[in-house]
């Protein structure tokens, strides 16, 4: 008997032969069990993402098997790291790269708000150059918080609205960092 | 031919600029003396090209700030080190901060282009001669120069941080 768990069926109406469900439920539940990250590693989070991303903690295991190293297929963008502001334009660049639909994560105190690191030099937070959707404490963050990360923008991509990323909310946040 | 220690040294370089010497020290074994920030050039040239001396390999240049030191506020260090002597000399040339000109280097020491690069990013120190004088390691778009100690060190552009939950 095989121990591979399959992610549940979305609520719908099952009878003979058939199931029916909203497409929305089928896209997220594909989309959420499917997310193909982009590293954007730079300091000690990153090696606590290696480590979420080997075989102890094995991000796999949620369906991120493929870890996309072109941002022109990645679904997430982690980043896990201090962003210092002459690499701001740089993760701003990757982040316009990505095509839609697509999240962002900010794993660890720097990404999220330049952490210790309260100087001339240092972006205080990535959430001043681009959106973010969900952000990770920790200094760094141990593998299983990373993994929580994960797990809530599962949650996020799975009840995404298929609608959502044509709404005026959205494209009003996009303005607001000067993404057309 | 006489050993090249900083006896030697200090002499050879009072016998050509003793005008232009402000001052010697010798902390912890390593000669070092300031000088007129005008004849920085000129007496790295000498050093540089003496037959004896050969201070061929430049370790280090950068700045500093006192800002307590009125009508000197800035200076440039000099690291030089002769490999084949085995000695070591450092050079301070100090200037008023509303004047913060002195000569390059580059001429001399290619090594000096990024290190006089970096003094220029982080003091404001301009490097007259240099082929390619701009930031190096910080933001182009910056408009100030962090180093000097005029400036806080936290970043006053900041808005995510309340100083109440931090004590200040």
């Amino acid at each position: 008997m095989s121990s591979i768990q399959i992610a549940a069926a979305p609520p719908g109406i099952e009878g003979q032969g058939f199931f029916a469900t909203t497409f929305e439920k089928a896209v997220g539940l594909a989309r959420a069990n499917s997310i193909w990250p982009l590293p954007f590693a730079t300091s000690c989070c990153g090696i606590e993402f290696m480590a979420t991303m080997a075989a102890n903690y094995d991000l796999a295991r949620f369906g991120s098997e493929r870890i996309s190293f072109s941002p022109r297929q990645a679904d997430l963008l982690m980043v896990t790291g201090t962003i210092s502001k002459k690499m701001g334009p740089i993760l701003r660049q990757v982040y316009l790269q990505m095509a839609e639909p697509r999240w962002v994560i900010a794993v660890g105190a720097c990404a999220s708000s330049g952490g210790i690191f309260d100087t001339y030099s240092v972006l205080q937070g990535i959430d001043k150059v681009i959106p973010v959707d969900v952000y990770v404490p920790g200094c760094p963050p141990r593998p299983e918080q990373i993994i929580d990360g994960i797990t809530k923008i599962q949650e996020l991509v799975k009840n995404e609205p298929l609608r959502r990323r044509n709404s005026a909310e959205y494209t009003a946040l996009m303005a607001s960092y000067g993404i057309e | 031919m006489s050993e090249v220690n900083n006896a030697f040294l200090l002499n050879e370089l009072q016998e050509q600029f003793s005008a232009n010497i402000v001052s010697v020290e010798e902390p912890y074994g390593m000669l070092t003396i300031e000088i007129n920030k005008d004849i920085n050039l000129e007496l790295i040239t000498f050093l540089n090209k003496h037959p004896q001396i050969q201070m061929q390999f430049l370790t280090d240049v950068c700045g500093i700030h006192h800002p307590e030191l009125k009508g000197k506020e800035l200076a440039v260090i000099y690291h030089l080190h002769s490999l084949v002597n085995n000695i070591r000399l450092r050079i301070k040339c100090h200037m008023p901060i509303d004047a913060p000109q002195i000569n390059s280097i580059t001429s001399i020491y290619s090594a000096a282009n990024w290190q006089e690069r970096e003094t220029f990013d982080f003091f404001g120190i301009e490097f007259m001669g240099h082929p390619n004088l701009k930031r190096i390691l910080n933001v182009d778009e910056m408009d100030y120069f962090p180093m000097r100690k005029e400036f806080p060190l936290e970043d006053p552009t900041r808005t995510d941080k309340n100083d109440n939950y931090f004590g200040r």
